[in-house]
């Protein structure tokens, strides 16, 4: 199935996650190679979010294993150190409101890196450049567009130079127009073989795009494989009637 | 007038000890582990509860029994102070909890420990928030001072005491000093608001978000 590369970035194993009574995540185990664009689908209150929030350690699951490379993050003593090495896109931006769209990519260089603020800066106009908002380097996050808001978003994420990215539902906090510019960040990134992680509802984007899918439902993944797999012949009753009523309700299915 | 200079003095250093104070303090009881926040309600608690005079003579009056004494000056900076940092502490606690928690989420997932996170991000949020109510507790810090009356410092209310003495005239001096209160206040919160504007960042902005 991965037969791509041959050491996989990212490994999760049986992880387990609940929230009280809550049982958000049931045994999860799947593996990422580097470049590889994958795509997490399946209804909402599932564990998909919650799935790439124990990748990064925002919230620490009950049991399992995640290794980046061969380093397991699960048992890491300091988890600052690997979340430098996953960048994470959040659906509601998370842009820090008091800084402008440059200083929002160089505070982490910065701060985080120690990097000189001169090599910081570079970095961040490099990366503003990249998601097309040269003009809006020096403007604050309230003077933006969503969709910009996440292209800086995203810009700071690549700036910390991360070997994955993890992306939250990065457009479903978008306006229908805006959603466009944010896909087409993130498409030239697959294309340059970034290794993507994204939980989203975009199924056009998801079939193009992506190398594979997963769908999950109730805290298991249910069915993974290409698009194509996914889209024409899936194993799973479920899957077909979830990718089915999406793509209806989307219309961007077929072609 | 030295007075007006001692009164002030006490105000500043009362106001430092108390954002000394405050910023730990607001820190441990969002971010800090139960015992933390535990031990920081109830010194807020304790301290809002007393009367800054009370605890002016608590301590002026209460350290040399376990072998510590304070110069009447010392006593009422830190009595003060602690009690300042109480109420600071408190609207720092409030500017930190209005922060969204996107903000603390996006500088972990950057890599930065919750520190970090709360020096870069949260905190320079947070002073913007609560720069007006600090204004607040600075007045109320500058009037306070003259609790330090009772102890004997000469600030400003005891340097009128002395000059009614001499001169017999208690209205006129006691309007002088009603008078240098309000000046001193009116300056400082102008240069609060001042600093506000300058402060100010598009967007971030409380008097926006409520209109």
């Amino acid at each position: 199935m991965n037969d791509k590369k041959q050491s996989p970035l990212l490994r999760v194993k049986n992880l387990r996650k609940s929230f009280g009574e809550n049982v958000v995540l049931k045994d999860v185990s799947f593996i990422m190679n580097e470049g590889d664009t994958k795509v997490i689908i399946g209804p909402s209150g599932t564990g998909k979010s919650t799935l790439l929030t124990c990748i990064n350690q925002l919230v620490r699951p009950d049991s399992g294993e995640i290794y980046l490379k061969d380093e397991c993050i699960t048992s890491a003593e300091n988890m600052n150190r690997f979340r430098q090495r996953i960048g994470f896109v959040f659906q509601d931006f998370g842009l820090f409101n008091h800084l402008t769209a440059k200083k929002n990519i160089m505070v982490g260089l910065t701060k985080v890196k120690k990097m000189h603020k001169k090599e910081a800066e570079e970095i961040a106009v490099e990366e503003l450049e990249r998601v097309g908002l040269m003009k809006q380097a020096d403007q604050y996050p309230a003077q933006l567009s969503g969709g910009q808001k996440q292209r800086v978003g995203i810009a700071r994420a690549l700036a910390m130079q991360p070997e994955i990215i993890l992306f939250d539902e990065p457009t479903s906090a978008l306006d229908p127009e805006l959603i466009g510019e944010v896909l087409s960040v993130m498409e030239d990134l697959a294309e340059n073989r970034m290794t993507m992680l994204i939980v989203t509802h975009e199924m056009g984007f998801a079939r193009t795009v992506s190398d594979e899918i997963i769908f999950m439902e109730d805290g298991v993944i249910v069915e993974e494989g290409s698009p194509d797999k996914m889209f024409k012949k899936p194993d799973h009753g479920r899957t077909r009637e979830f990718l089915f009523k999406l793509t209806e309700l989307y219309g961007e299915g077929d072609e | 007038m030295k007075g007006t200079w001692v009164t002030i003095q006490l105000t500043f250093l009362t106001l430092g000890l108390g954002i000394v104070i405050a910023i730990p303090f607001s820190f441990g009881q969002v971010y800090g582990p139960k015992w933390v926040k535990a031990v920081v309600t109830v010194y807020e608690r304790v301290l809002r509860s007393i009367p800054g005079i009370v605890i002016l003579f608590l301590i002026y009056y209460g350290f040399p029994k376990v072998g510590v004494n304070f110069s009447p000056y010392l006593a009422c900076v830190l009595g003060l102070g602690m009690r300042s940092g109480a109420y600071q502490s408190e609207i720092f606690r409030g500017a930190i909890l209005s922060i969204d928690s996107s903000q603390m989420r996006a500088s972990r997932s950057l890599g930065m420990s919750k520190m970090q996170g709360f020096r870069n991000v949260i905190l320079p949020q947070a002073f913007r928030v609560a720069l007006p109510p600090w204004a607040n507790e600075f007045t109320i810090v500058l009037k306070d001072s003259s609790f330090a009356y009772a102890l004997g410092v000469t600030e400003l209310v005891r340097e009128g005491r002395y000059i009614i003495s001499t001169s017999y005239e208690p209205m006129v001096i006691f309007l002088a000093i009603a008078a240098i209160y309000f000046v001193i206040s009116i300056t400082l919160n102008r240069s609060l608001v001042a600093l506000e504007g300058k402060l100010s960042i598009p967007g971030f902005d409380i008097k926006e978000t409520i209109k």
